[in-house]
């Protein structure tokens, strides 16, 4: 088993997500993280989907993807073929901020982007290790909320959608 | 050529009109109703024929689809009319039938809102289509009956729902139909590629042992003479999925019979000894392959398929010619050499001779005094039409028709091969006799499968489709009593049926009727049964425990099929 990106280049149609969605459900395989939006061609939808899997297992599941009607392209990739960050939220109460916090987040690069009067918003952007490591420290800090995106990712083969739009 | 505005209920009968549907399936209600109104005005072009049930409508339409090669459509409304398509809908997705499915919905405002039969059958229906969507503008009706058509046809054919709310069939709108022609999503035409076709000649030429198996991809493809040319020059034996027959005579010297589960002996038994496989517009069914860990490892696998999705999912290949069977068989028999390999196409002959002597035999002309489901399909051979149709329902009888019926022409056979869905006979019957009243259509069935959608007789009645209906009556779910015998102890758990009397049913519906129950009334009647004018039903009471031989169990290998 081995993480893997899928991307699916696709028509913006209603029912596309669920489409792509009942594949992996048929199948009994999770979806680790999956996120969506438009690409930079009006109309065109990209899908980033993050999963556990074999590789035969995500050959498959790649192929049933492609075969939907509304679907452009489809691929997979390993991490170390795409570039990848993902975002990540914490909420802390104030009454925990002290100079150790203030070393954390210096030196794990996150940022303070929304303070309120009971608690403050730190940001971090990366791969998830990093982001989970973070995670597991702030728990320390009576972490009161905690929020982590989907992969975004590009891939790193020079291959653009455009050959696949006709 | 644009007119002056038409209701959206007239653009989906005009649209279907524009796609040469001449004949229709379907079951009003209030959701539809307008777009049944419009068929009113329009039958002398449109031919709607009312089923007894949704389920009817649509295995009717399977059935006119798989012998007409056209698209079969059905109507039906909202709600429980379409959810009752849904069992037809899976049939037809897992057996790559091409139907257009229109349902109606209710009035766009209500949707989400629990209305009175508002179901939603575009989500319901997702897994169990090529192709769905729900219609709520009278401007969107035509183009999606446009793609509609085109993807349920084009590329692998399979099934597709358009759900239109009553608003877009009741408001007005411009009637300018173009007929879809491809879009950029949906690539059809896949160029066969030359290498492919070089590797595969190759292995073909070297090939010691080489065996084809084809599948339902050839007669969808109209790639029957493609197949014929190749295995003449080729010289190679071929075998038959259940959903293949049909696409090479049985009469042709390199046919050797039929795969799988119920098949024949040698061509499952020798699966494990070719040393080249050549795999052609079929997708490995479990029960075509048994065991796979021990599923002919030793052969190098050419698959030619048009669906690549196919390619590698359950066999892997040595070489993928991925595109239309036409195609790539027609280049394939300018790549290879002529050969013929008679050595080991005797061996398939001397398995051959084993089958007969250890089943075949007594199952066409048995010693008993029970009849044999053998012997009835035996019989309809000695007085059918060489383009007769055979519709079977599932179970027992349809794995004995299927070996005994003698297959010449293709589109000759009609079956739930993938879904294995009970009740798909009769209807899938009247829908391939309604193609064409004058083709001989026969429907094998057993008393499990009849009594699910039995009231289709009506429909059979009110249309006077001459089907031919041949039920094998052992008062036994057959099928699963031979397995509660054979891995469950003899444990008979909810199998034995008491059965009404079919033949009262079938005169009931003004259907002429005969019931046999002696070895020697059963010629005349079946003589009496393709002769007569007008449907039939021909009761055959046969032997309650036989069963069904040779058989590949569950989880053995191919090499492990059983003769008894």
């Amino acid at each position: 088993m081995k993480r893997y990106t899928i991307f699916v280049i696709t028509e913006n149609f209603i029912g596309i997500l669920n489409r792509i969605t009942i594949i992996f459900t048929r199948r009994g395989i999770n979806i680790d993280a999956l996120t969506a939006s438009e690409s930079r061609l009006p109309g065109i939808h990209r899908i980033t989907i993050e999963v556990t899997a074999t590789e035969d297992t995500v050959i498959q599941l790649v192929n049933q993807i492609e075969k939907i009607i509304d679907v452009i392209k489809a691929f997979h990739h390993e991490d170390e073929s795409v570039v990848y960050q993902e975002i990540a939220l914490y909420k802390i109460p104030v009454s925990k901020l002290d100079g150790g916090l203030e070393k954390i987040i210096r030196q794990h690069n996150a940022k303070i982007i929304a303070a309120e009067p009971e608690f403050v918003v730190l940001e971090l952007t990366g791969h998830k290790e990093q982001t989970q490591e973070l995670l597991e420290i702030l728990k320390e800090y009576g972490l009161l909320e905690f929020a982590r995106s989907g992969r975004v990712a590009v891939a790193k083969r020079m291959l653009t959608i455009d050959s696949f739009v006709k | 050529m644009k007119e002056s505005k038409i209701r959206g209920a007239d653009i989906v009968v005009r649209a279907l009109i524009e796609e040469q549907a001449d004949l229709i399936f379907g079951y009003p209600g209030g959701a539809i109703m307008p777009v049944y109104d419009a068929l009113y005005d329009y039958h002398d072009q449109l031919r709607h024929v009312l089923t007894r049930h949704e389920q009817g409508a649509i295995h009717a339409a399977q059935g006119y689809a798989r012998v007409s090669g056209k698209v079969g459509v059905c109507i039906a409304t909202s709600g429980p009319g379409a959810t009752n398509l849904i069992t037809g809908l899976a049939d037809a997705q897992i057996d790559s039938t091409p139907l257009v499915c229109i349902t109606g919905q209710v009035a766009a405002h209500l949707l989400g809102t629990d209305a009175f039969q508002e179901t939603d059958v575009v989500g319901i229906s997702m897994p169990g289509t090529k192709w769905n969507i729900q219609v709520r503008r009278v401007e969107d009706i035509a183009p999606a009956i446009a793609k509609g058509f085109y993807i349920a046809k084009s590329g692998r054919p399979g099934p597709v729902l358009i759900d239109i709310t009553k608003n877009a069939q009741v408001d007005f709108g411009e009637f300018n139909y173009v007929r879809c022609e491809g879009f950029r999503s949906y690539k059809t035409q896949i160029p066969v590629e030359k290498s492919a076709i070089q590797k595969a000649a190759f292995l073909i030429n070297m090939a010691k042992r080489p065996y084809l198996l084809f599948g339902q991809g050839v007669i969808l493809g109209k790639a029957e003479d493609e197949l014929k040319s190749f295995l003449e020059k080729s010289g190679i034996p071929a075998a038959s999925t259940l959903l293949g027959s049909g696409a090479l005579s049985q009469d042709h010297p390199n046919y050797v019979g039929k795969l799988g589960m119920h098949g024949n002996y040698a061509p499952n038994l020798l699966t494990n000894q070719c040393d080249v496989l050549i795999a052609v517009g079929m997708r490995f069914d479990d029960r075509v392959t048994g065991d796979l860990k021990r599923y002919a490892k030793q052969a190098k696998v050419i698959h030619l398929e048009l669906d690549p999705s196919e390619i590698n999912k359950i066999v892997k290949c040595e070489v993928a010619v991925i595109g239309n069977s036409k195609e790539s068989l027609a280049l394939l028999t300018e790549a290879v050499t002529q050969k013929s390999h008679p050595e080991w196409m005797a061996k398939f002959r001397e398995l051959e001779q084993e089958e007969n002597a250890a089943v075949i035999n007594n199952d066409l002309k048995p010693s008993k005094v029970g009849l044999t489901m053998g012997e009835v399909i035996h019989n309809i051979n000695q007085y059918k039409a060489d383009d007769a149709v055979l519709v079977t329902d599932v179970g027992q009888h349809q794995m004995i028709a299927w070996r005994y019926f003698n297959y010449k022409k293709t589109r000759t056979q009609v079956t739930s091969g993938g879904l294995g869905t009970m009740g798909f006979a009769l209807p899938a019957a009247l829908g391939a006799q309604l193609h064409d009243y004058s083709r001989q259509v026969i429907c094998v069935v057993g008393d499990g499968g009849i009594q699910m959608t039995i009231q289709e007789l009506g429909t059979i009645m009110q249309t006077k489709a001459p089907v031919k209906i041949v039920l094998l009556n052992n008062n036994f779910l057959g099928m699963v009593r031979q397995w509660q015998q054979m891995f469950f102890d003899k444990r008979y758990s909810f199998t034995e049926l008491d059965n009404p009397d079919f033949i009262k049913i079938a005169e009931a519906y003004s259907i002429k009727a005969q019931k046999v129950t002696d070895r020697g009334d059963l010629q005349e009647a079946i003589e009496d049964m393709l002769i007569h004018d007008g449907p039939f039903f021909l009761e055959v009471v046969v032997e309650k425990e036989d069963n069904v031989f040779p058989m590949i169990a569950t989880g053995c290998s191919v090499e492990e099929v059983r003769l008894s």
